[in-house]
């Protein structure tokens, strides 16, 4: 297991660096010099200059690279180039939002999915199976900004429930925190829940058709039993990897559902960073979300080498 | 029945006769696949009114009509108007054109470089396979929008770098696919067959590898159409994919955004041209699966990336 694990970083550890590679190139794919595009109009030689130098864009591209990775390291990722405050700090200070959202989407995507799933599994054929599977259809096509729109349009435009987008302090208003997250918490939730949906119905399906699960019946055990001592057990390891993967995805998945939503994560910040061609946010940004989604498949990655010893040895 | 088997497996392994009734029992499953056909059916319909949009659609993209701005759907106006009277319809039926336009050309740019690398890496193994599928691996640790954003952020919004942005990010799922199913059969006995008659690499892995891992790239490349449909729709959303005035789905949903609450239908049409694109995509691809390439569980399993 130690092995396993010991490897399994050594990975995280390679695909980070060559993360790290092309987030440091994005910069200099732009066509042009990347600090006057982001001054623009208000374009100043001598913030130029200093801007240049900060971000180190006068060395030898190598050298460049060596000092932004050994600063990264530490934390560093450089200034704005439009507010000049330090880039980890506002990438830090969007996290909690975008991890609350993705959070929430995930608790709705298992409340969903995981009763659902087993369940039409289960009576696999019947209507309930036929409407849950029709719907995630639904679920796994619809684009997550147009359901977002639509719930706009539907629970704040027409029925007025809830509010249409915004965000407001848990510590100052826990119920207008609440009313905020319900929209964009449901948006990215259900999709990501007819995902899920699809993964469990088949992996509890797989485990139904098991001789063991054949030999627990034949035992005379009631339809209770087999599938909360025989089924679930079995179908377990597969959801538990699906669902780590989503939470990953999510982190992603929930960019442009927060523009939607004046949601203030790191996928407006990197939205917004784009917009105002404010290329170290969103290396920033990038690199964050990256390294966040590289930790979760590691996290997940050694669960399921810890469920299944047989994955230790691949 | 038993008496005719020996016969049969002769001709059998006769590579024309097999790949005919592969051919032919395919289309027989996806044939019953009744999800399947009504997805296809669908495609076939958008791809003629994508052909024929100038024709069909009973107005102009821009055409400008004020006195008619914002008009509910009726029978002048299917869909309805949008803020600058023009015929959401229309737009709707041209824009599908843009849609299916990058859709292929981006997923045709992921098959015509991960599969390569796919083949390539699988068949050589050892420190080449490592160095390509790590590569691979590096794009695959982005969230599949974001990626695409950022490649669009340095190379500037369009639609044809749009296409190359979208085309790069599903290029690692259609490697990992081909290299996967390579290791399968690299070892076969045809293989080692054509290896000792002194057939070269690229020989073997042209007429020997390539069609027999054909089957889920198919597939992939299906499903990926419906995934590459909607990651068009979300940046031209953002405004990184095509531009004004140039019609896209996506695009009339940003527009549509703030005529919410005035003209509802600006933004229910684009949004359900694009819901029942990419679920005929997903219908098609979920029967080429069953059909083709049993094993394969899932559609989303093999979606990797996305959302």
């Amino acid at each position: 297991m130690t092995g396993f694990v010991i490897r399994r970083i050594g990975q995280m550890a390679i695909a980070l660096f060559g993360v790290s590679i092309v987030v440091f190139a994005l910069i200099h794919f732009v066509p042009g010099d990347p600090v006057r595009i982001a001054l623009g109009t208000r374009f100043d030689p001598e913030i130029y200059e200093a801007l240049r130098e900060r971000a180190g864009l006068n060395d030898p591209i190598l050298i460049q690279y060596g000092n932004w990775l050994l600063a990264a390291i530490q934390g560093d990722l450089g200034v704005s180039f439009r507010s000049g405050q330090p880039v980890t700090g506002i990438v830090l200070q969007r996290l909690p939002a975008t991890m609350t959202l993705a959070g929430a989407a995930l608790v709705i995507a298992l409340a969903v999915s995981l009763p659902l799933g087993i369940l039409s599994a289960i009576r696999s054929g019947s209507k309930l199976d036929y409407l849950a599977t029709t719907a995630s259809q639904v679920g796994v096509s619809v684009p997550d900004f147009w359901a977002g729109i639509m719930y706009i349009l539907v629970f704040s435009l027409t029925l007025s429930w809830l509010p249409p987008s915004g965000y407001t302090q848990l510590s100052n208003d826990p119920l207008g925190w609440l009313s905020h997250l319900v929209l964009p918490a449901f948006t990215v939730g259900l999709i990501s829940g007819s995902i899920l949906f699809r993964f469990v119905r088949s992996a509890v399906l797989e485990a139904l058709n098991q001789d063991y699960v054949r030999t627990a019946r034949a035992k005379g055990l009631s339809q209770m039993r087999v599938i909360r001592d025989h089924v679930l057990p079995n179908a377990w390891i597969p959801i538990v990897t699906v669902v780590g993967l989503q939470l990953g995805f999510l982190l992603g998945g929930v960019v442009v559902v927060e523009l939607i939503f004046a949601w203030p994560g790191l996928g407006r910040l990197a939205l917004l960073a784009v917009e105002d061609r404010d290329f170290t946010v969103l290396q920033g940004t990038v690199l964050y979300i990256a390294f966040i989604f590289l930790l979760i498949n590691l996290i997940v990655d050694i669960i399921y080498g810890w469920l299944d010893p047989r994955i230790r040895y691949d | 029945m038993t008496e005719a088997a020996p016969e049969r497996s002769l001709d059998a392994g006769e590579p024309p006769v097999e790949h005919r009734s592969r051919l032919r029992t395919t289309y027989e499953t996806i044939r019953q696949n009744r999800l399947a056909v009504i997805g296809a059916f669908f495609l076939l319909v958008l791809a003629v009114v994508a052909v024929f949009a100038d024709l069909i659609a009973p107005y102009t993209i821009n055409e400008v009509n004020i006195a008619d701005r914002l008009a509910a759907p009726s029978l002048d106006y299917l869909f309805g108007t949008d803020d600058l009277g023009r015929d959401v319809f229309s737009r709707v039926i041209i824009a599908s054109r843009v849609s299916l336009q990058v859709g292929f050309i981006s997923v045709g740019l992921a098959v015509a470089i991960g599969v390569p690398i796919g083949l390539v890496a699988g068949y050589y193994g050892k420190l080449t396979d490592s160095i390509l599928m790590r590569a691979m691996d590096v794009l695959f640790s982005f969230p599949a929008i974001l990626l695409a954003i950022a490649i669009l952020a340095a190379l500037g919004s369009g639609i044809t770098n749009a296409m190359i942005a979208i085309g790069i990010v599903y290029t690692p799922i259609f490697a990992r696919i081909t290299r996967g199913s390579v290791l399968s059969v690299k070892e076969s006995v045809f293989v080692r067959a054509a290896r000792s008659l002194g057939a070269s690499d690229a020989r073997i892995i042209r007429t020997h590898i390539l069609p027999n891992v054909l089957a889920p790239i198919i597939v992939q490349t299906s499903l990926s159409l419906a995934f590459a449909i909607l990651a068009e729709a979300a940046l031209s959303f953002l405004g990184l994919g095509v531009q004004p005035p140039a019609p896209a789905w996506g695009r009339m949903l940003n527009d549509a955004q703030g005529f919410l609450g005035s003209a509802p239908w600006m933004a229910i049409f684009p949004g359900l041209a694009i819901l029942l694109t990419v679920m005929a995509f997903n219908f098609l691809g979920d029967g080429l699966r069953d059909a083709l390439d049993p094993q394969q569980r899932s559609v989303i399993e093999s979606r990797g990336v996305s959302k």
